[in-house]
């Protein structure tokens, strides 16, 4: 098994690499800094311009090999990911806006993923009851509404909220109220109200994919030929469902971990944006704004590495659930 | 049989399946009576569709809630029908255990065997983990699996086939129930593996003393182990009686036509007696006697009403005519109209037809892959090693042997007309090896194949006028020509010219299997490979698929290479047989030679595991059990390969046995002028069928 | 065959009788059968009306009224919608109805160009990765994992400055470009287990050549999955469209789209949600339909899905388990 997941590493360490480069290159190709520095008032003077830009490693004079060869020693050797546009380093950023991010995908994703797989389940086993329709329904409207749309109804129904009840109930910008004073109680819930919105835009996509492929998989095992042996070995039913039928078909699930990270990692950049907190998705978007091809390289580094983590993530999830990929 | 008293009583059992929005309900179980006594075995025998499995699944409760159940089920005077699910739940596995067909799918993929097994034992008894975890260790090693202590770990898909149904067995026994019910429990299984289970469900009974019921589709398995048997159609038990009786005198012309549609293995030649039509599905019944339809003895009255399940002596019948049948004793033949089968008109001697295909010391070996990338090679499978084939004019070659014996490389490496990894394959007098890609083309008309799957081999999205038609197209044939020979092809395999803009899934399995061979025959091929051509179909179906090819080798004069694992077909249809065991040739000869007087241990084991429709002969005859699974085929050991399950090599003197571990036999001719040979250095001549002393 | 005693009869023709019995299927051809099953299912209808009506909204509705999308009302800034702007007006006077209509048909256009795009190139790829192995396999597996490890917006978002002046079309080819490689994946893994059905090696050994194998056979028998990926693809590229155009990366002016409509209601929301709700609502309402149609074709087309079926799915197993043909692998 752990030769199975070093393969996998192996392999997933080579996508890095090329697609860090691809990356590289394109944000190079498209972005135009040099358009930045010429803008300037006053306007510098073009030797003044390419060296700042050489400076920064990013003119594009220079040969596209050569600029990511600095780039990359750089980063292996120094992990260092290179000055922005405005000249301050990459890194202090980064290691800002890493935590900030992450702590929204995470909740975001675990959450949507655990209950979605309970949901699913229970769906299935309630198939064309009242509360399966209704959970049907529920999870059609939520997969029909992109993640930035579902933000702004949040966001509308909390603005509404708040108006309604004359307080600030629902507390929506930010990650946390600037200069709260009070003890690690205060914090904790203060970070939590700020969570709330945001991680639920996230969340209830994750819950509408997972709860649709969780009642999918499990109506499946609910027809298998072993469920039906572990209730003949006189198991109730309830008993046999959750041991034998759930346990299976959460197999499955692991492999759409992977793909719904990418949703995540997409919709956690609406999010950051719509909701002010200053994560990774709104430094991209304001650095594609301002040609700072640096930071958008450092962004998509952190996708690359964020995504083929969940890939592998997912492969250990699969191979510590299925005994069979194991051999 | 000891205690006359009845231990389950089923009285007018029916099952209704709800039907989807608007649709009416289909019944799949209509009225069936049965009883079974303490310790005895009842075999309920019938076709698919005839409700045998959802009788056994109904009495465990077991069926979805889509099933209407009604009737009476009644275990030792105690209700089953009705009974709250909690309730049943204690009766399931601890009074009656059930055996499933597919042993790979009825075990949880993700929890060990010994997880499984002491689940079921821990259901039922106040025993702690460790205690229920020896129990099922004892229980492995009853059901005859090496190594109980390593078996307990393993995972399902690491155990094969045979090793799985054991462990069935052993967690089904595993409370010691009064009836176990196994359902299909050997008909996934290879001949040799099905002997040894059938031979562990025995010992199984015998140390728990319980009842066992017996589903099956196979009138052998039937005959060998059953005291009792139910025989079922469309949804009813037609006849019952005790084994003897019900093959000797069957009252019911159904049970008559099955036993005639079956080819033995102790006689040959002649076609058999198909049953004509197909079953009724259960939406679809006749009114009156379901049977009526394909009945040769209908009368108009037996379409008016269903004749009731009547008799004395416990022998009973669901038929009118049963007294008549009783007192006439037919032979099924004298019932059903057979087929003639026009002789072949070929010179009879071997040695003045020309050959069609020639294969020798065929090799084929498969690289072991590992990684997930990249690749690499860590061994190779020999699947076939060393495979001789000879089939001339108008004659048919059966080649037998079990799974995993390299039966399908050999036929792909033969259909693929390339230079093989070595040997030498000669098709038409042209070694494929020397083919350039239009020679091989052109020889591919002369080659064609019959699948065994009727539907996977017909794509589901072609009228089956396109299929027929594809390898004319393939062989650029002009237009018109294929036009005229879609109605021919389909008149020659007994279908409706009118039915070719049809789709395969309108047509039946034998319809299906004959457009399959129709396709083959499209561009007049001087050699048809068949890969187990009847081994999906119904018993009464295979007999007319199996009448057809004997009738069209006979017109068309053509060659047969006839894959199967099952012996009764190949005597039946065979002139010459080939017997493989891990990818190489280890008997051949004439079919009268290599069944009668099979001289590799092997041969002997396989013809010795097939069980005989016919209980008085079963009784009467010896059987050798072939012990363990064959190897892996990824070790390539010297010497003979089959002397690890061999009964001849554990016999030998030590100092005899060298030449097995040593040398790899070939395969000697029996006399100068036989056509019949063996690749083993110690052949014993033994007669078949051999009987006891 | 009715008659008592033995007949004997020459040919087998008589024996099997020539009808086809339909035994596992209903005797309609496919296509009705799936249709039936369609009509069965409640939600797949819904979604094609909801569907065709909003289409006919889209292309129709915007000749019911005189304001174009482009016209600008100064008399009527942020009115609340009225007789004469049935869905209110903007910030700087304009008709939201015009405004949402054209809005709706750019989504709905750009949404089947990117689903039809994104589909052929997914087959294609599929099908051929899977059907020829080796190497071919490797090198486009390597390509799809490459173009799954960024997120698709990324990639698009980078690009965008550069297709300033290009218009839609180009991002319509963008948007396509990004989203195919789970499809082709499903397609490829559905085509290796096609290539070991015995129908196609029937045809391999018949002497067909490769490509009409995979026109002929592997493609039609992916075809119900395509299908169903089309339409939900449909749901998607629209998804992905108006989110980019929110952001001003995808759809720009003059053009406009759902998504650059919602944006510029967004901040007016609370106060003025005639500028936000109605290209909001249309939008997750034409996904949800094209999500209805998917779902019901997805188990019309689905031999063994659940809805539309006889009884029910356990009971069909039984039915078919009863014999599993049994032999050589």
């Amino acid at each position: 098994m752990l030769r199975y997941l070093a393969k996998r590493l192996a392999y997933y360490l080579l996508l890095l690499v090329v697609s860090i480069f691809l990356a590289y290159a394109l944000s190079s190709a498209s972005l135009n800094p040099r358009a930045y520095f010429e803008a300037k008032q006053p306007r510098p003077s073009a030797a003044a311009v390419d060296r700042q830009l050489t400076d920064l490693g990013i003119n594009d004079r220079t040969p596209i090999v050569e600029r990511f060869g600095h780039w990359s020693s750089d980063l292996v050797l120094h992990g260092d990911l290179g000055q922005s546009i405005h000249d301050t380093p990459i890194n202090a950023e980064f290691g800002r806006r890493i935590w900030v991010s992450l702590r929204l995908m995470l909740v975001g994703s675990l959450l949507g993923m655990l209950l979605g797989v309970a949901a699913g389940a229970w769906g299935a086993v309630r198939q064309y009851r009242i509360s399966d329709r209704a959970l049907t329904i529920f999870s059609f409207v939520v997969l029909s509404t992109p993640v930035f749309l579902m933000a702004l109804f949040l966001k509308n129904g909390a603005i509404a909220l708040n108006q309604a009840s004359g307080h600030q109930l629902i507390n929506f910008t930010g990650y946390e109220t600037p200069g709260l004073t009070g003890g690690f109680v205060a914090h904790l819930s203060d970070w939590s109200v700020h969570l709330l919105l945001p991680t639920l835009s996230l969340a209830l996509g994750g819950l509408a994919t997972y709860s649709r492929y969780q009642r999918g998989t499990m109506l499946d095992v609910l027809g298998s030929d072993y469920l039906r042996t572990a209730e003949a070995k006189g198991l109730t039913r309830r008993r046999a469902l959750v041991k034998h039928g759930l346990r299976t078909a959460v197999i499955p699930m692991s492999t759409l971990f992977a793909y719904s990270f990418l949703g995540i990692l997409t919709g956690a950049t609406f999010t950051e944006t719509i909701f002010g907190w200053h994560g990774m998705g709104e430094w991209f978007i304001n650095a594609i704004n301002e040609n700072d091809t640096n930071a958008v390289v450092a962004v998509n580094l952190f996708a690359a590495v964020v995504v083929l983590a969940s890939g592998f993530v997912a492969d250990a999830l699969h191979a510590a659930l299925d005994p069979r990929v194991r051999h | 049989m000891t205690s006359p008293a009845a231990l389950l009583t089923v009285r007018d059992l029916r099952v209704e399946f709800a039907g989807a929005r608007g649709r009416a309900a289909t019944s799949a179980v209509r009225g069936v009576d049965l009883t079974v006594r303490r310790g005895e075995t009842l075999g309920i025998v019938g076709e698919s569709g005839s409700g045998k499995s959802v009788t056994a699944l109904a009495v465990l409760g077991l069926l979805p809630g889509t099933a209407g159940i009604s009737g009476s089920v009644e275990l030792d005077g105690r209700e089953l029908v009705g009974l709250p699910g909690r309730e049943l739940a204690r009766i399931r596995g601890s009074r009656i255990a059930m055996v499933f067909q597919d042993p790979l799918s009825a075990f949880t993929p993700v929890y060990r065997i010994g997880e499984q097994i002491t689940e079921a034992v821990l259901v039922h008894q106040k025993v702690d983990k460790a205690t229920a975890r020896r129990r099922a260790a004892e229980l492995l090693d009853l059901v005859g699996i090496p190594d109980p202590q390593r078996a307990l770990d393993s995972f399902p898909h690491e155990f094969s086939g045979g090793m799985r149904q054991r462990a069935m067995i052993a967690m089904a026994v595993a409370n010691e129930p009064d009836i176990l019910l196994a359902d299909e429990p050997t008909t996934a299984l290879d001949v040799t593996i099905q002997a040894q289970v059938l031979d562990v469900l025995r010992t199984a009974q015998r140390e728990t003393g319980a009842a066992l019921v017996l589903v099956s589709h196979d009138l052998g398995v039937i005959a060998q182990m059953a005291d009792r048997v139910a025989v079922m159609y469309a949804g009813r038990v037609v006849e019952t009686a005790g084994v003897d009786e019900l093959f000797a005198a069957p009252r019911h012309p159904y049970t008559l036509g099955l036993i005639g549609a079956v080819p033995r293995l102790d006689t040959r030649g002649g076609p058999l007696v198909p049953i004509p039509g197909n079953p009724p599905p259960p939406s679809k019944l006749p009114g009156g006697c379901p049977f009526a339809p394909r009945c040769p003895l209908a009368e108009d009255r037996c379409r008016t009403s269903e004749p009731e399940l009547l008799g004395e002596d416990g022998h009973l019948a669901a038929c009118v005519r049963s007294e008549e049948l009783a007192e006439r004793r037919p032979a099924p033949s004298e019932v059903y109209p057979v087929p003639e089968v026009p002789p072949s008109v070929l010179p009879p001697d071997r040695a003045d037809r020309e050959p069609v295909l020639r294969v020798s010391g065929l090799t084929r070996t498969f690289p072991v892959l590992k990684g997930a990338v990249f690749k690499r090679k860590v061994g190779e499978v020999y699947a076939v090693d060393g495979v001789e084939l000879d089939i001339r004019r108008g004659e048919t070659l059966g080649l037998v042997g079990e799974s995993g014996s390299g039966k399908s490389t050999t036929l792909f490496e033969v259909l693929g007309l390339a230079k093989p990894e070595a040997g030498r394959i000669e098709l038409l007098g042209q070694d494929t090896a020397g083919l350039d890609r239009a020679a091989a083309h052109r020889l591919r008309a002369q080659l064609q194949i019959v699948f065994q799957d009727p539907m996977a081999s017909l794509d589901p999205r072609m009228p089956i006028g396109d299929v027929i038609a594809e390898p004319l197209r393939a062989q650029a044939a002009p237009k018109p020509e294929i036009d005229l020979r879609i109605p021919q092809l389909l008149r020659l395999v007994g279908l409706d010219p009118a039915h070719a803009s049809r789709y395969p899934h309108e047509f039946s399995g034998g319809q299906r299997q004959r457009i399959s061979i129709a396709r083959a025959l499209a561009v007049e091929p001087q050699l048809l490979v068949l890969d187990e051509p009847v081994s999906a179909l119904d018993v009464s179906i295979q007999a007319g698929v199996l009448n057809l090819l004997q009738r069209l080798k006979a017109e068309l004069g053509l060659a047969y290479l006839f894959v199967s694992h099952d012996l009764s077909v190949i005597r039946h249809l065979a002139d010459r047989v080939s017997v493989m065991y891990l990818g190489r040739t280890v008997e051949q000869g004439s079919v009268e030679a290599v069944f009668n007087t099979p001289r590799h241990p092997y041969t002997q084991a396989l013809l010795s595991a097939v069980p005989l429709p016919d209980p008085v002969a079963e009784r009467a005859r010896e059987r050798v059990l072939l012990a363990g699974d064959p190897p892996s085929p990824t070790e390539r050991r010297a010497g003979c390969r089959f002397r690890s399950r061999c009964a001849v090599y554990a016999a030998l003197a030590p100092e005899l046995r060298t030449r097995c571990e040593q040398d790899s036999p070939v395969l000697l001719d029996a006399a100068p002028d036989a056509d019949h040979a063996a690749a083993c250095h110690y052949p014993t001549v033994q007669r078949y069928p051999a009987r006891r002393a | 065959m009715t008659g008592a005693g033995p007949t004997v009869t020459t040919a087998d023709a008589v024996i099997e009788n020539a009808t086809p019995t339909a035994a596992d299927a209903a005797p309609a051809g496919r296509g009705k059968l799936v249709l039936g099953r369609l009509l069965a299912a409640r939600g797949a209808v819904a979604g094609t009306v909801i569907v065709l009506l909003l289409f006919l909204l889209a292309f129709v509705g915007p000749y019911l009224t005189h304001w174009r999308y482009t016209d600008i009302d100064y008399a009527a800034l942020r009115q609340p919608p009225s007789a004469t702007h049935w869905f209110g007006t903007g910030g700087l006077g304009q008709d939201v109805y015009a405004q949402t209509l054209r809005g709706l048909q750019k989504s709905l256009i750009i949404g089947l160009l990117v689903a039809l795009l994104s589909t052929v190139v997914a087959g294609l790829v599929g099908a051929c990765a899977g059907y020829f192995g080796g190497w071919t396999d490797r090198l486009l597996i390597f390509f799809v994992d490459l173009m799954l490890v960024f997120p698709s917006f990324l990639v698009i978002t980078i690009i965008s400055p550069r297709l300033k002046n290009t218009g839609w079309i180009a991002f319509v080819v963008l948007l396509a470009a990004f989203n195919w490689m789970i499809t082709a994946r499903v397609v490829r893994s559905m085509t290796i287990s096609l290539k070991e059905r015995e129908f196609v090696r029937a045809a391999q050994f018949m002497g067909v050549r490769p490509l009409r194998i995979i026109l002929r056979h592997i493609l039609p028998n992916a075809a119900s999955y395509l299908i169903v990926d089309a339409t939900i693809a449909v749901g998607s590229a629209v998804m992905s469209e108006t989110a980019l155009s929110y952001f001003g990366f995808g759809v720009k002016a003059p053009d406009v789209s759902l998504g650059t409509l919602i944006a510029d209601g967004t901040d007016a929301a609370p106060t003025y949600p005639w500028m936000f709700y109605f290209a909001a609502g249309l939008l997750v309402l034409f996904v949800l339909a094209v999500n209805l149609i998917g779902d019901g074709l997805r188990d019309a087309l689905d031999p063994t899905a659940e809805s539309g079926r006889a009884p029910s799915r356990r009971a069909a197993r039984l039915s078919r388990s009863t014999r599993t043909p049994k032999g050589s692998r």
